[in-house]
């Protein structure tokens, strides 16, 4: 099971959190600072992975994250899962931002963390690996997208037609 | 209304997106907190705002806020509303704020269930995607009951994509609702053989989750996730099925057999390093499940360690991660192949990487020996001293007490070393661990008595130089040390050497600011110090000293006997009257000391943890038994309250016990007698265990050697252990000349009769005797004391309420529920509500409830004044969040099959369990050539697919076929004569086995799976109805109204193949009449009938659904319709049909809509509506559940309910209101209801009345 995905970027800063269990604001906040405190100060060449998230589970959790550009992608994941399988996941994640945003950049994560969540949602749910096929993820975000397209230009000439 | 439209738009314009809301956030770098908290604002207003497009666009700036650690969850209700949004864009913002910030807790989740249903069955894929995905995050055990059957329906459903997802969120269904998981899981089991890769790895998922706690409940699937393992090409499939297996092994050893060869191959031949990885995890977790039967694997450690070599060199920081993380495993089991590895295990210790340091640090515990013990330890301190992070500090910490400490101090060969590091380990600053360290002097110096005059002189240097500690003060910091320092040094007063001058520092001010508890130790050991010292100055001649220790004594101890804390005052006052007792007595010369030290006689044992929980019940005591009568429910339900106030002792107890007559009670004090002379745990007052212990042989006997140490022991201060690792080396190297020097002597004197064999080459473990001879005391343990393995289980870990037998076969209780408990005001179980109602009075509930009523209406009177435009703007809101309520599917056909395969399901299930053994059975004998272990594989391929095969063909004569379907298939000689032993050994167990095979069909698994999978769990309320019924054909029906498009009305037929025949070509014509037609695909005549989109193999069920539209809906109507089919035999085929009526209740026209009690109080205010009533006699039945009723089929929603008074509402496809409010006293129930047209109303009054006629 996936306990929580977070990113942020080098300075700590929220960029998407999604936790499949419930804590209220400040515990969130608290943990993306203690990740990002544990994760930031670990060399590039470094493994991925890091123990003691005290804050999430206890001793059958980990902390898998990857390091791209300006921004952490961490998975919080417990034993259940396979470390390295994970590590593709954040692969295939950050491909399929990439292929869906256009040469994906910080600045797309910031202004469109919505659009991340949904894509998220393709891949991951209630904390299960629910698609890890790229093609397949992109399919099923794209049909939805032009969906939202066909609604809002219907909308949109419903309200000129009035 | 057009201006205002134009309006909304225009303000629409100026609102900010969520874009904008970031761009502002940037901007405001300074102000941020302010920014945000106007933008909050102007969300507030957005939210007001009666424009669904806007309101999403708030919340979904909400969401982003959250993500910054705002609270938003005062727009909870928003977040409903966008949620039921009919607009695909806004429900999918609603959803995703619904999963950022919804949990269990979150009041307005119950107002979702009914949109999530509709939006579970939409017709739109997306609409049901979107819905899952939002459940998963915030499903309640509430949510799951009620949806867990419609989840359960969408499993089956046509694309893969939901099915995916269906299947996926059981997981969180079941840990929600435990009592889903037997009903459901012959489907989930059903879908790992899905055709859709997707749907297929979700199902794995799902199970390797369940597994993973309770795994013994999944070993029958194992044939099936064997065959899955040899034929997925998936990497992640894979991954989680060889997982899975690693948590099934340990149950199954035989299964660990079979699985051997294939995992090996996968190693040989993936590239995956991730497979590759869990591969050598599993077979590791099978040479672990097989160490103790099977000795030959070596070759497989061999493999595994090698692999592991191969990443942990490798130079990929993950892979030396996982390396290590694996070798551990092994290392319980097999540390030898480990061992080798040490240089490399020492190597990483040195990583610049944490992760792997610690991983590391992990497998230095099992690979030390006494021959490396303190050679490991010294690289862990200078680790320790050049560690940077108090987390990598205290684990380095940890571990150091961990290595040393394991299996009894077994590799400790000198415990002075031991306390030097401890003592050593208390410099550390910030540590949280002061409290192990603690615990471990306590635990050698009472256990390992040669110790304890080193200890001593430790412990008091420390407490002399606490203030060296005391500058940590956190509670569980290194201070902790210093109560063990105290209570050693208080306990052992024997062995100080200047007891005095430990005392004086026991008792400086200073000690006043550590914790209470430390105080009180301090305290009550300063107490027995002062005993020791004046035995000791007693004897002398000159009592002043012994007078003036008294003074001292009493000078100090008022500091404590103001302490803040009770348990410090409390003492230090009892010890401070009895000093100035003592020195009174000191005065008048009386001999004291012997008197005092008596206080404190005795021996303290250790006790093992959890001995108490050990001792087993003595036969015949029932804990849970009353000793008297309870007092019976309705005494104490009154008497209670009172009970706490009055002192008197219940009456009814006392004449109870006069009535044991004299004789009575001296046959139990007899019988009490003789059960504590038999009981060892009873603590008798005559002679007192520790005697028996001390008296205990071995104890007083082992000599205490000499310590032969070449350097003086004195050092000042603090120990260090270094030098015991010198020493250690020097005693050992002197040991082993002396060891040899009298080798030589015993070969000369022909060798004793020891039987011991020293080689003059490598020191080996037995060689190095400890420094002391020492006595380490085990822990006391109650005699015959039972082994418990279930102590370390969380009782609250939600999985256990998962830990369910899946094979047994349904019963009817457990059957999910559907749709029954939908009332919104009824939350709680049936069973809790009847009790309730059970237990209070009728009659006040009925007044208190129409006086709050009454106070209630007042109060909405006065709002309602106040918001009166704001309402009107609601009710058009209300309009545009509906959406199309999708039909049901197959419940109810589901349910007559059901009836069917149940009597097959007890054999079925035996036949699986033992299909198991036989499964397993089948394993290849491990082999140790490399022919052979391929030989093994190809045996191990067919046993799962042979019996399949044969299933085809269903003949009794199974045996044979698989006979010469593998001896066609064995070429070599040698397997040859090994199949022939096999399959004699399958013949027995087939004939064995046979009357199985020919009751479920002579199938495994997969024909199994059809059968089990039909029993699926009986709705106790539907609104499927019967249409019409025939020998060939039975149809149920379900109509619905569409909100979407206020004339449509949607039906959705089941239909049924009851006959033994193919039913195909089946066409569904209606009538049409004046206001309602059957919606036709363009170019069809008005008369055409419409093809039923599938056809109906024997038994099986489907559904189809059918649009009509209709124009007037306040009458009720029937349309007269036919199905026309061919019934399809083997030699003929026939035309069929069969009549029905299509009966449109008014019911059908309504939808469930939520409703709030203000909107509810403006509606009826308004005037609009035209009022009826209605009266029911004799129902009976409590109230939540005629709310359900009238819920569930005439889809209403409770808008509020007090007491035996509820309203509800509910709106029709073209926007009618419709409030009843009803109310019940005995048996009667009136409902007064009002709604816009009257038509309307009173035929569904009639409907409504009618459903309760019947029941």
């Amino acid at each position: 099971m996936i306990k929580a995905i977070l990113i942020f970027n080098n300075h700590g800063k929220p960029r998407l959190s999604k936790f499949y269990e419930h804590y209220n604001e400040d515990t969130e906040q608290q943990i993306i600072r203690e990740t990002f405190h544990l994760v930031s100060k670990r060399d590039e060449n470094v493994c991925n992975f890091l123990e003691g998230g005290m804050l999430i589970g206890g001793s059958d959790y980990k902390l898998i994250y990857r390091h791209y550009a300006t921004l952490y992608f961490v998975f919080c994941v417990d034993s259940s899962e396979s470390e390295l399988g994970i590590l593709d996941l954040i692969q295939v994640f950050v491909e399929t931002l990439d292929k869906c945003f256009e040469n994906v950049c910080e600045l797309d994560l910031i202004f469109h963390v919505d659009k991340v969540h949904n894509i998220l949602a393709e891949m991951v749910m209630g904390g299960m690996v629910l698609e890890t096929n790229m093609n397949e993820i992109i399919t099923q975000v794209d049909a939805q997208n032009k969906m939202e397209k066909s609604e809002t230009f219907i909308f949109q000439s419903t309200r000129q037609d009035r | 209304m057009a201006l205002k439209i134009v309006k909304g738009s225009i303000d629409r314009m100026f609102d900010k997106n969520l874009q904008d809301l970031v761009r502002g956030i940037r901007n405001h770098k300074e102000d941020e907190a302010k920014y945000i908290s106007t933008c909050i604002d102007e969300i507030k207003q957005e939210l007001k705002q009666d424009n669904i497009a806007v309101k999403a666009n708030a919340v979904c700036k909400l969401t982003y806020l959250q993500m910054l650690g705002y609270d938003v969850s005062w727009a909870a209700f928003n977040i409903v509303e966008v949620m039921s949004s009919s607009k695909f864009t806004y429900k999918r913002i609603g959803y995703l704020a619904a999963s950022q910030c919804f949990h269990e807790n979150t009041d307005v989740i119950m107002l979702t269930t009914n949109q999530i249903r509709k939006d579970l069955s939409s017709p739109n894929q997306y609409d049901t995607g979107v819905a899952l995905t939002g459940l998963s995050c915030f499903v309640t055990p509430d949510l799951a009951r009620d949806l867990a059957n419609d989840i359960m329906t969408l499993m089956s459903h046509t694309k893969p994509y939901i099915r995916k997802k269906a299947v996926l969120i059981m997981y969180k269904v079941f840990l929600k609702y435990p009592e889903s998981l037997r009903p459901a899981f012959p489907r989930l089991k059903e879908k790992l053989e899905d055709p859709d890769p997707g749907v297929q790895s979700a199902a794995v998922n799902v199970i390797c989750e369940l597994a993973r706690r309770n795994p013994k409940n999944y070993l029958s699937l194992a044939p099936l996730f064997f065959k899955l393992m040899t034929s997925s090409t998936n990497n992640w499939v894979l991954i989680k099925i060889i997982k899975l297996f690693g948590a099934l092994t340990p149950l199954e050893p035989r299964l660990g057999k079979k699985l051997i060869e294939p995992l090996t191959n996968l190693i040989h031949s993936t590239s995956a390093m991730s497979l590759l990885y869990e591969c050598v995890n599993t077979v590791i977790a099978v040479l672990i499940s097989l160490s103790s039967g099977m000795p030959n694997h070596s070759a497989s450690i061999q493999l595994c360690v090698q692999k592991l070599r191969i990443l942990i060199e490798d130079s990929d920081q993950n892979l030396k991660y996982l390396g290590l993380l694996a070798m551990s495993k092994i290392l319980k089991t097999h540390p030898k192949s480990v061992q080798s590895h040490k240089d490399l295990i020492l190597q990483c210790l040195d990583d610049k990487d944490e992760s792997i340091r610690l991983r590391a640090l992990d497998l230095l515990y099992g690979m030390v020996s006494k021959k490396n013990l303190m050679e490991i330890v010294k690289k862990l301190m200078i680790h320790v001293d050049k560690a940077e992070g108090t987390t990598y500090r205290d684990e380095l910490l940890t571990k150091i007490i961990d290595i040393c400490s394991q299996s009894n101090y077994q590799y400790i060969t000198n415990f002075e070393w031991y306390i030097s590091i401890l003592v050593e380990l208390t410099r550390l600053e910030g540590t949280r661990h002061g409290h192990l360290i603690a615990s471990q002097m306590l635990d050698v110096a009472i256990r390992v008595k040669a110790i304890r005059v080193f200890a001593v002189a430790q412990m008091a240097t420390l407490l002399d130089n606490a203030h060296l500690l005391t500058g940590n003060m956190q509670r569980n910091g290194i201070c902790e040390v210093l109560y063990a320092a105290a209570w050693i040094c208080g306990e052992f007063s024997e062995h100080l050497e200047n007891p005095v001058q430990t005392l004086e520092a026991m008792l400086r001010p200073k000690v006043a600011t550590l914790p209470g508890h430390i105080q009180a130790v301090y305290v009550q050991n300063a107490a027995k110090l002062f005993a020791t010292i004046l035995k000791n100055q007693e004897g002398n001649t000159d009592s002043t000293a012994a007078q003036e220790t008294s003074q001292m004594m009493i000078d100090r101890l008022p500091l404590f006997v103001q302490s803040a804390n009770l348990e410090v005052q409390e003492r230090a006052s009892c010890i401070l009257q009895l000093v100035k007792y003592i020195q009174k007595l000191q005065q008048k010369d009386v001999e004291v000391a012997e008197e005092v030290s008596a206080l404190f006689a005795g021996e303290l044992n250790p006790v093992a943890p959890k001995a108490q929980k050990k001792v087993p019940v003595p036969e015949g005591l029932d804990l849970d038994a009353w000793i008297n009568e309870p007092p019976s429910e309705s005494e104490s339900e009154d008497e209670q309250p009172k009970a706490i106030f009055t002192k008197e002792e219940p009456k009814h107890s006392r004449p109870r016990h006069t009535e044991v007559d004299e004789k009575e009670l001296a046959r139990r004090r007899e019988a009490r007698k003789q059960e504590q002379a038999n009981n060892p745990f009873y603590i008798k007052a005559s002679p007192s265990s520790q005697k028996v212990y001390q008296e205990a042989p071995g104890v007083e006997h082992i000599p205490v050697v000499q310590i032969d140490l070449s350097v003086p022991l004195k050092v000042p201060g603090l120990p260090m252990s270094d030098q015991y690792v010198k020493l250690e080396e020097e005693r050992r190297q002197k040991e082993r000349a002396e060891k040899k020097k009298k080798e030589k002597k015993k070969r000369k004197e022909k060798r004793s009769g020891r039987g011991k064999k020293h080689d003059s080459g490598p020191e080996s473990e037995e060689d190095i005797t400890p420094a002391h001879v020492v006595d380490i005391v085990t822990e006391e343990m109650p005699e015959n004391a039972l082994p418990s393995d279930d102590d370390d289980k969380d009782p609250n870990d939600p999985h256990k309420a998962l830990d369910i037998d899946l094979d047994k076969p349904l019963a009817d209780s457990e059957k999910l529920p559907v749709r029954s408990h939908r009332a919104a005001g009824a939350p709680k179980s049936p069973a809790e509500d009847g009790e309730a109602e059970n237990a209070t009075p009728q009659e006040p509930k009925k007044k208190s409830s129409k006086e709050k009523r009454d106070k209630k209406k007042d109060k909405e009177r006065d709002r309602k004044r106040s918001k009166e435009e704001k309402k009107k703007k609601k009710h058009k809101r209300e309009e545009k969040e509906e959406d199309l309520l999708g039909g049901q599917a197959e419940e109810a056909a589901v349910q007559s099959e059901e009836t069917k395969e149940v009597e097959a399901q007890p054999s079925s299930t035996s036949a699986e369990v033992s299909d198991l053994d036989f499964w397993l059975s089948n394993a290849p004998v491990p082999s140790n050539t490399q022919e052979a272990a391929t030989v093994a594989a190809a045996e191990a391929d067919p046993a799962p697919e042979a019996p399949a095969g044969t299933a085809a063909d269903s003949e009794p004569e199974e045996p044979k076929d698989t006979e010469t379907e593998e001896s066609k298939s064995s070429k070599h000689k040698k397997k040859k004569q090994k199949k022939e032993k096999e399959e004699k050994e399958k013949k027995k167990k087939k004939k064995h086995h046979h009357h199985h095979h020919h009751s479920d069909g002579g199938g495994e698994e997969s024909v199994q799976n059809g059968t089990v999978e039909e029993e699926e769990p009986l709705p106790p309320m539907s609104n499927y109805c019967l249409l019409a019924e025939n020998s060939y054909i039975k149809m149920v029906c379900d109509i619905q109204g569409n909100l979407q498009d206020g004339s449509q009305v949607v039906v959705s037929v089941i239909f049924e193949n009851k006959s033994d025949s193919f039913l195909k070509s089946m066409e569904f014509n209606v009538l049409d009449s004046l206001n309602s037609k059957l919606q036709r695909p363009e170019g069809s005549g008005p008369h055409d009938g419409l093809t039923v989109p599938f056809q109906l193999p024997p038994g099986v069920s489907n559904e189809a659904r059918f649009v009509f539209t209709v124009q007037s809906i306040v009458m009720p109507q029937k349309l007269k319709g036919t199905l026309t089919f061919i019934v399809k035999n083997e030699d003929s085929s026939t035309h069929e049909k069969l009549d029905f009526k299509l009966h449109f209740t008014c019911t059908s026209y309504l939808i469930t809509t939520p409703c709030y009690s203000d909107a509810f109080a403006k509606l009826l205010e308004s005037g609009d509506l035209k009022s009826s009533s209605v009266r029911l006699e004799g129902v009976n039945m409590p109230f939540h559940h005629l709310l359900a009723r009238i819920c569930f089929h005439h889809h209403f929603s409770v808008v509020e309910r007090i007491n035996s008074c509820a309203s509800m509402y509910s709106r029709s496809i073209q926007g009618h209101h419709v409030c009843l409010l009803v109310k019940t006293s005995a048996q009667t129930v009136s409902i007064d209801a009002k709604c816009d047209e009257p038509t309307l109303l009173g035929n569904v009054l009639d409907e409504i009345k009618q459903t309760f006629s019947q029941c």
